[in-house]
């Protein structure tokens, strides 16, 4: 079967933050460029986001991006690289100043500067004081800022694939990247876009989950391309649980409540974070709150008729406040959980929020993996951003607002390199392999012929139950190994699913089983390193080992798919210009 | 556990001459609470219902359709408000696709046609452009459009002329950058707009603001277009 070619100089597979950004210093160079977004670029994820993105503007409190550095690298626990981490907090400020003349409608300060708010694990001083470093746009931050860089983008003329979903990764015999496969979900037609460099800017896979922040599509298709084509996932046992989800429906509550002074509360009507963490209260980082809140549901402090959930407190912010910075969120508890929080407050429980590893990446934003005894070998051609991405900038949990500045940081940094790539390494395109698109048509054949096998709902239900119940907020060994098996189990049913509906145009049903196929990558990642992890660090709280331990684990997990074997690599100790920050007991 | 039902638009080119309406009846439990639950649930008994959908949370503008006759997003729609048999149809006035997916091509046209960025040629300060809190409230009510197309949609006006009417969608657009003290465009984004059709074939029929999920007001932007109109011609 012969498969139609389409050629550029670079193709995006992702058209939310990080990819938009990326897009932008592409065709603003001129390059021929193409972004693939299986949704029109609004309705990406990036949308979603509430509260902030984080810069040491300075607008509010003295501020220095060496004290954001310090917060983020204390907030990773010690596992984010620090070269990744200096070159971020550096460049935050130029990113978003660069955003507002893009038009960004950020809130203001009296004085006409950008409006900045507190957010958990940014402080002064190194660790001393909560400092204000979230830039906002009210809590709509995200829909802001993605709004924004997709109408540069139509100045820019980027050419969008919209409805395209990218089914999996071409790389050639000498592995490296040329192109990915792509079905085309309007007509139901498959395409090879054959390209000198390929950016991932895919986002989450928040799905593997039972209860999660995340948008249905949100289903990790980067990292199970990758795995695929064999190249290792990174850190895959990191995985933020938020604190603030409504209970019972998932959706976020954001972390800029607690910013603009709202507060957790038990069943006795307790500000119980005093205890937890006396120096930071409700605005220590998100692992710590989350488990504190876990702590108290298990000690039988939780609230409602089951006991399973703690309140968010806000009215006494005032209705004013609440209107003018909150809007959003105000929205979303009364039509989520019913309550208006200018008079209620607001049941939470810690929910999937956030995926700190990904496909391992350098500042660069080149995909680098293990080859010979180089532990971060380039795959040429290969790039990726954002949150698919594992830089690692957020290492063990990512600091609240520091997902939006990875988006721009570092989708600009992939798409400067892959422009030096493309001029001074790629004059032409690389052949592609004879079997360029093999992997994908039989991936979809095995749909079409399927019959007699599950649905794809219930084995996607079956994954979601196993990676909730084993790989929550805290672990044991025994439950994680238990997951592994469960989880292995499931893999072996979702080759077998089937779908009814056949036909060609917006088959959605077929959309989802390969959804399914990229989600399941990720789910077994994510069993299988966090059973090996025998520590406690970030988010991976585990009580048979309940502390940090540097001398063995102060390393990177890299996952293999093809063998389900696991490496490690080094945590990257020196950053590009300033001193390195050693471990520290992590107390808030 | 109840019973409720529904009566859906179904249309598939490949297979359907043309469209029909298919009845489903779906038991729906207490954690079903939207709209889209429901949706999600009845895609899980016949996988061959197409729809968009992506946050499930109103902000991203996908799961815009007909639902009892009015234009809005089944998200944030809560199921037990609505009359049975619940009926789905496609945002009315644009192709159909599939069953509740529809070509959205000129709805984006539009908006790209405003010019939808901030235009300023002068060289950006080394820092923020400064704008007061006052000047950023302009922005409110105009910058949250979700691009969901249930005003546009509602629009007579554009259902008559969807290549020559802007559309409520792309006119609230236009008027969060004339409204941002940023933007140095005014007079040609004004040139542009000034046509029989691009503008004023708006009667102010108001059926945009009745529907937007997001409590905007095309009207009123729409109103203040016209106004700066009326003033630059005095
Ligand atoms: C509710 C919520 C609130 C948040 N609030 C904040 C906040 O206030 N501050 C902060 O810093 N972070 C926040 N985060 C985190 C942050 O928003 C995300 O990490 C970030 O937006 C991810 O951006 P992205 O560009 O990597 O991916 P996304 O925005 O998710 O975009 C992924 C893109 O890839 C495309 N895609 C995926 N697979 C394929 C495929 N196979 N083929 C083609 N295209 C594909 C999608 O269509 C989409 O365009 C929040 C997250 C959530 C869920
Ligand atoms: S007010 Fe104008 S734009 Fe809105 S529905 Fe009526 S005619 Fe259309
Ligand atoms: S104005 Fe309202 S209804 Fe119209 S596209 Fe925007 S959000 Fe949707
Ligand atoms: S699914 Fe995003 S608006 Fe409804």
């Amino acid at each position: 079967m012969s498969v139609p070619v389409r050629r550029f100089d670079a193709v995006i597979v992702g058209g939310g933050g990080a990819g938009l950004r990326a897009a932008l210093q592409l065709s603003e160079a001129g390059l021929n460029t193409a972004v693939l977004s299986k949704v029109f670029p609004t309705r990406s994820h990036t949308v979603a986001a509430q509260g902030g993105i984080s810069a040491s503007l300075g607008n509010v409190q003295e501020d220095r991006w060496e004290w954001h550095m310090y917060d983020t690298v204390k907030g990773s626990d010690w596992l984010g690289d620090q070269d990744a981490i200096e070159f971020m907090c550096r460049k935050a400020p130029e990113a978003v100043i660069e955003l507002e003349h893009f038009g960004m409608p950020f809130d203001r300060l009296e004085n006409g500067k950008i409006y900045q708010r507190p957010f958990g694990g940014h402080t002064q001083n190194n660790g001393k004081t909560p400092v204000q470093r979230a830039c906002a746009a009210a809590d709509r931050t995200g829909h802001a800022m993605l709004h924004t860089l997709y109408q540069r983008n139509v100045r820019a003329n980027t050419q969008f694939f919209v409805e395209w979903m990218a089914l999996d990764l071409i790389r050639d015999s000498e592995g490296d990247v040329v192109g990915v496969t792509a079905l085309e979900m309007e007509t139901g037609e498959i395409f090879i876009l054959h390209a000198k460099a390929v950016l991932f800017a895919t986002g989450g896979a928040g799905r593997i989950y039972a209860a999660s922040t995340n948008a249905f599509i949100n289903t990790g298709d980067g990292l199970g391309m990758c795995v695929r084509a064999g190249i290792p996932l990174e850190d895959m046992e990191f995985w933020q649980f938020h604190p603030t989800g409504v209970a019972g429906a998932g959706v976020l509550i954001t972390e800029g409540v607690r910013g603009e002074g709202g507060i957790l509360l038990n069943s006795n009507g307790e500000r119980f974070m005093e205890r937890y963490a006396p120096n930071l209260k409700d605005l220590a980082p998100r692992d710590f709150v989350s488990r504190s809140m876990e702590l108290e549901v298990l000690e039988g402090r939780g609230c409602g008729p089951n006991k399973d959930y703690v309140l968010l407190k806000l009215d006494h912010l005032g209705p004013d406040i609440i209107k003018q910075r909150l809007p959003g969120i105000r929205e979303i508890a009364m039509k989520f959980a019913g309550v208006d929080p200018i008079k209620d407050p607001i049941p939470v429980i810690p929910t999937c929020h956030y995926m700190m590893g990904g496909i391992p990446t350098n500042y660069r934003g080149e995909v680098v993996v293990p080859k010979g005894d180089e532990p971060e070998s380039r795959v040429n051609g290969f790039y990726a951003a954002g949150e698919c991405a594992c830089a690692s900038v957020h290492g063990a949990n990512r600091l609240g607002t520091n997902s939006l500045l990875d988006l721009v940081v570092f989708g600009k940094s992939a798409g400067d390199h892959m422009i030096q790539f493309i001029k001074n390494e790629m004059p032409t395109w690389k052949e592609l392999p004879a079997d360029a698109a093999d992997r994908s048509l039989a991936r979809v054949a095995r749909l079409d012929g399927q019959t007699g096998g599950e649905e794809v709902p219930e084995v996607r239900a079956a994954m979601q139950r196993t990676v909730q119940s084993r790989a929550g907020v805290f672990r044991n060994s025994a439950n994680l190994q238990q997951g592994v098996e469960e989880i292995k189990q499931v893999a072996e049913r979702v080759k077998r699913t089937q779908i009814k509906d056949k036909s060609k145009v917006f088959n959605t049903a077929r959309v989802e089983a390969l959804e399914l196929d990229n989600l399941i990558e990720v789910a077994v990642a994510t069993l299988i390193s966090a059973e090996a992890r025998k520590e406690s660090r970030g988010a991976h709280a585990h009580d048979d080992y309940q502390h940090r331990d540097d001398d063995n684990w102060m390393k990177h997990t890299l996952y293999y798919g093809e063998t389900r074997q696991l490496t490690y690599k080094p945590v990257h100790t020196k950053p590009l210009s300033v001193d390195y920050i050693p471990p520290k007991e992590r107390t808030f | 556990m109840r019973k409720v039902r529904f009566s859906v638009y179904r249309y598939n080119p490949e297979t359907d001459a043309k469209p029909y309406m298919q009845d489903y009846e779906i038991e729906v439990g207490p954690n079903d609470v939207k709209l889209l639950d429901v949706i999600v649930k009845l895609k899980a008994q016949d996988d061959t219902l197409a729809f968009r959908r992506s946050c499930r949370e109103g902000i991203c503008g996908s799961d815009a359709m007909n639902i009892n006759g009015k234009n809005g997003l089944a998200c944030i729609t809560n199921i037990a408000d609505l009359a049975e048999p619940i009926t789905l149809r496609p945002l009315p006035g644009l192709p159909v696709i599939r069953d509740l997916i529809v070509d959205m091509t000129q709805f984006f046209k539009q908006y790209h046609s405003i010019k939808p960025y901030v235009v300023n040629d002068t060289p950006p300060p080394e820092r923020e452009r400064l704008q007061s809190p006052e000047d950023r409230k302009e922005l409110d009510g105009l910058y949250e459009c979700i691009l969901c197309a249930c005003c546009s949609t509602s629009c007579p006006s554009f259902w008559w002329n969807p290549d020559k009417f802007v559309g409520p969608a792309g006119l609230l657009a236009a008027y969060r950058f004339i409204a941002d003290t940023r933007d140095e465009a005014t007079n040609e984004r004004l040139d542009n707009l000034e046509d029989p059709y691009r503008l004023f074939r708006c009667h102010t029929i108001m059926n945009c603001v009745d529907v937007c999920p997001k409590g905007l007001n095309p009207t009123r932007a729409i109103g203040k277009i016209k106004d700066l109109l009326v003033r630059r011609a005095v």
